[in-house]
């Protein structure tokens, strides 16, 4: 709103809404009130018992301040960091739909590798998403008719494809009341994000990986796409090492002059999270 | 699954709780434009009664709702110990304490925080009566130009009671165990506080004398 890239006619605060708590569900897993903080969230000794991921994922992003302010609705909706995406003197096709993409061509060393088309090659810059997404959370709405429904996180972050301005799969009004966690599937719970500093920046990549004793798990990446990344084809491949998934996971990668490096970096990073697992 | 009653008339409470609509006028030109299709007409600039609650003394001002609490600060309570650095968020020269936790003031709208009780540096204490904090900083010389101290000060202070509380960090090794304020914990949890003047090792000295981090 600062930088005029959304000038929005209403503003409406919900902080006030009773969405605030992280609570057991049924099914032996946790439903995390969409206003719970991240700092919260991440304290939970629950989450830090049984969702390690979700806790380091959250302490590695932004700042102390910065995370007592943002909710877990609101991380999930975070738009990306590209820089031409802020500038308006330069084409987006994100903020005005069919004017171009500055950054394609342009400086990219940050951008996506996977999963990009010819319109948008932004990343989603949340930490906490990549390990919902390796979590296989779920993610609790209401509309503005009254009517709930539930969407599972892979299918709740959009590719860009032609229409990198529609992010999500929220309906206008559409308001999200709590991301639910399934029951904990135990593991080695490992987060790890490559960046230019040790603290307060966004990710090169990040790995977001449970890893069980029989060298089986579940990978997310982050810094690498439009979306929290995650190939459970390549996934199947963790007992063979991290060659092999990181084959899948970045299999039919576009990259840039600039971000190319990317590609052996996601192998790289996933080679040290399998070896920090084992332990 | 708790349910959740998604009433209007409780999203309505909220939003007028905290000054509700807001016309968007001349500040944002492509407001106009976008919002086309309903047939927006540049309003007058509203504005809103807003009580504050800061350093312990209430205050009520008339301030257009999209004032960010840091620019009601400054400009409207004069409170200009804290600082306006990049007014997004990143700096951390505007870091004050709401409810016993450390926010950046620029990424707030003062209207949010009806209710709440805010400590500006102001609060902490005074050139007579310094907070250990602001006392360990001078001792320290944990500044050079002194445009990021408030915001250092106010988030150090916060920052440890985090650490009392049990929240972990990006560089506390085990999750389920309590974090100990060691230097590499201190270090790391202040990141979100920029200092251009790079007088950091100061700064944490100091930080690690109030924390009582053995050398």
């Amino acid at each position: 709103m600062k930088l005029q890239i959304e000038s929005p006619a209403h503003l409406i605060d919900v902080n006030d809404l009773a969405l605030d708590k992280i609570e057991p569900t049924a099914k032996g897993g946790l439903r995390i009130g969409a206003l719970v903080r991240n700092t919260d969230l991440a304290a939970d000794s629950r989450v830090r018992r049984d969702y390690g991921v979700l806790t380091r994922a959250l302490v590695a992003g932004a700042s102390g301040q910065l995370r007592n302010q943002a909710t877990t609705a609101g991380n999930l909706l975070q738009r990306t960091r590209c820089p031409y995406f802020y500038d308006s003197n330069q084409p987006c096709n994100k903020r005005r739909p069919g004017s171009g993409c500055g950054a394609i061509g342009g400086v990219s060393r940050q951008h996506a590798i996977v999963g990009v088309s010819d319109a948008c090659i932004a990343t989603h810059p949340s930490d906490m998403a990549i390990a919902m997404r390796a979590l296989d959370a779920t993610i609790e709405t209401v509309r503005p008719n009254g009517s709930a429904r539930t969407i599972p996180i892979a299918d709740f972050h959009r590719l860009p494809g032609n229409t990198p301005h529609i992010e999500n799969s929220l309906e206008p009004g559409e308001l999200i009341t709590a991301v639910t966690l399934p029951k904990p599937v135990g593991g080695t719970h490992v987060y790890r994000k490559v960046r230019d500093r040790a603290s307060y920046a966004f990710a090169l990549v990040s790995v977001a990986a449970i890893v069980q004793r029989d060298g089986t798990g579940r990978v997310a990446l982050g810094g690498v796409a439009h979306k929290p990344w995650r190939v459970e084809a390549a996934e199947r491949e963790m007992p063979r090492g991290a060659k092999a998934v990181a084959a899948g996971l970045v299999a039919g990668a576009r990259t840039t002059h600039d971000n190319a490096f990317k590609v052996p970096l996601v192998e790289r990073t996933l080679a040290a999270v399998l070896a920090e697992a084992k332990g | 699954m708790t349910a959740f009653n998604p009433a209007r008339r409780k999203l309505l409470k909220a939003s007028a709780a905290a000054g509700g609509a807001v016309a968007a006028g001349p500040l944002f030109p492509e407001a106009e434009a976008a919002a086309g299709a309903q047939a927006a007409k540049p309003a007058a600039a509203a504005t809103v009664n807003v009580l504050l609650r800061v350093n312990g003394t209430d205050h009520q001002v008339m301030i257009d709702p999209r004032t960010t609490l840091l620019d009601a600060l400054r400009e409207r309570l004069h409170l200009t110990g804290t600082k306006k650095g990049c007014d997004q968020g990143q700096c951390g020269a505007c870091t004050v304490i709401v409810d016993g936790r450390r926010i950046t003031s620029c990424l707030t709208l003062a209207v949010m925080q009806q209710g709440h009780d805010i400590t500006t540096i102001e609060g902490l204490g005074t050139p007579k009566n310094l907070h250990p904090m602001q006392a360990a900083f001078v001792k320290h010389d944990g500044y050079q130009c002194g445009f990021c101290t408030p915001g250092q000060i106010c988030s150090a202070v916060a920052m440890l009671e985090e650490v009392r509380a049990g929240v972990p960090s990006h560089v506390t090794a085990d999750l389920t165990g309590r974090p100990e304020p060691t230097n590499a914990e201190l270090r790391e949890r202040m990141s979100g506080n920029i200092c251009r003047c790079g007088a950091y090792s100061n700064i944490q000295e100091a930080i690690a004398e109030v924390a009582g981090v053995k050398r």
